[in-house]
């Protein structure tokens, strides 16, 4: 069988790739397309570094078929700074040094991203739950709390 | 490894007619949170997928009847971003939000927590005990299913070759109802349930409890409907005897495993006290819907 032909949107750039059907959406990211910032961790769901968005919403690229991408809108780390302007998330995972080996990092920012679109004002707790699908093994995530509560008080113009 | 076949149907009888036709090893694909993880470990060899996200009646939520009817496909996230679902069924909506991560929930359907059986998943006690009907699309036409009758023990469940749970009807609310879903697990979140009790019920205008369902998860093969325990609450105004009784009838219907999560004795004592708590709480919420 010859492989799928996938017609996508990623970052807002009309993309197209061929995959296997097998081909998982993180595996096409990486291997095919060469965008290596979305991390694979665990690779079963469990981690979230290889987090991204669909359509707006928040998944796990390793449980995703590439073919599954035929004409969805993918949103990566590679799409969140603009140009040389970080994101106000990655500023404040700078200043705050919340990132040691940074293999989380990709996918905290993109879920911190998404929670802040639906709740730009999350308490301390909101904001550990909607992030308990991400794992850090290096900084124990209080740094990782407050950068994502900092950011958000900016982007509130708080 | 053989290739596989991938093909995104945009009914549901296209998708029965490719599973029926199926004369190699099939899967549907909805969130695929599980069958992923299974494909990758190598458990499925699978030379046909079947993805479901393509057919619109599975993918929606919407008012049926004065009830609702949840898409089999649709992702737990959408479903509990649905605000006149969740106002009505606040028990099955905490139950869904227990499943997995934000991430997992983009994706993962209730469909796909129902059909793959597992004994512990959260969804189903909170169903069962709102009486949740399954509507079977098959080669044979369709048939409506009670979804205490869709598990028949640990990942296998009762579906004939080719049919597929299009979506799950949720019956119209009865004034002064409430429902509750508590699990108990060893963490606060990203955990499985070592046990999980739905309560589902409806007070009269005397405060008297007139109709219960109760469904109880992850003490037995798969979620179980218990009768017995229903029958503790109607005809109670949920007062401190009837919630011995209940509790009494949950652990009385246990029958769970021992292992690393939860012994039997623990298992059987914890979920009569869980059954307590989500009475409780489905009476307040009976009693705010005046």
């Amino acid at each position: 069988m010859a492989k799928q032909h996938v017609i996508t949107t990623i970052n807002g750039n009309a993309t197209e790739f061929l995959c296997e059907t097998r081909q998982t959406m993180l595996d096409v990211l990486r291997d095919e397309l060469h965008m290596t910032g979305t991390k694979e961790g665990c690779g079963s769901g469990d981690c979230g570094a290889c987090s991204v968005t669909v359509d707006g919403r928040l998944v796990c690229s390793c449980l995703m078929l590439g073919v599954e991408a035929q004409g969805k809108s993918i949103n990566t780390i590679e799409g969140m700074a603009e140009g040389g302007t970080l994101h106000v998330l990655q500023r404040k995972f700078l200043e705050h040094a919340a990132l040691q080996c940074g293999i989380c990092t990709p996918g905290f920012l993109i879920a911190a991203r998404a929670l802040l679109e639906v709740n730009p004002d999350p308490t301390e707790e909101e904001a550990r739950y909607w992030l308990a699908g991400n794992l850090c093994r290096c900084t124990g995530y209080q740094k990782i709390i407050e950068a994502v509560l900092d950011a958000a008080r900016e982007m509130r113009g708080a | 490894m053989s290739e596989m076949r991938y093909e995104a149907p945009t009914t549901a009888s296209a998708a029965v007619s490719l599973l029926a036709a199926a004369q190699v090893p099939a899967k549907l694909l909805a969130g695929g949170t599980d069958l992923l993880i299974q494909m990758r470990s190598g458990h499925q060899q699978l030379a046909l997928l079947v993805d479901l996200k393509g057919i619109a009646e599975m993918n929606t939520v919407v008012a049926e009847n004065g009830g609702f009817r949840i898409g089999a496909a649709m992702g737990c996230m959408a479903l509990v971003e649905n605000e006149s679902f969740t106002k009505a069924w606040p028990g099955v909506t905490d139950a869904v939000k227990l499943i997995g991560s934000i991430q997992i929930k983009g994706r993962a359907s209730v469909g796909g927590n129902v059909c793959n059986a597992s004994p512990a998943a959260d969804s189903v006690p909170a169903l069962i005990a709102a009486g949740a009907i399954a509507s079977v699309l098959g080669p044979a036409g369709r048939r409506e299913v009670a979804v205490e009758d869709i598990a028949a023990g640990p990942g296998k469940n009762t579906l004939a070759q080719g049919e597929i749970v299009t979506s799950f009807m949720l019956p119209k609310r009865a004034p002064r109802s409430g429902d509750a879903y508590l699990r108990f697990t060893p963490r606060t979140e990203m955990d499985i349930a070592v046990v999980g009790v739905g309560i589902n019920l409806t007070l009269d205008d005397k405060g008297v409890c007139s109709a219960a369902r109760v469904g109880l998860g992850a003490v037995a093969e798969r979620a179980l409907l218990v009768p017995a325990a229903a029958a503790a609450l109607i005809g109670s105004k949920v007062d401190e005897p009837a919630l011995a009784n209940l509790a009494a009838a949950v652990s009385a219907a246990c029958r769970p495993i021992d292992d690393k999560r939860g012994t039997k004795a623990f298992r059987t004592k914890v979920a009569g006290v869980l059954a307590r708590r989500a009475a409780l709480i489905a009476l307040t919420r009976a009693q705010g819907e005046n």
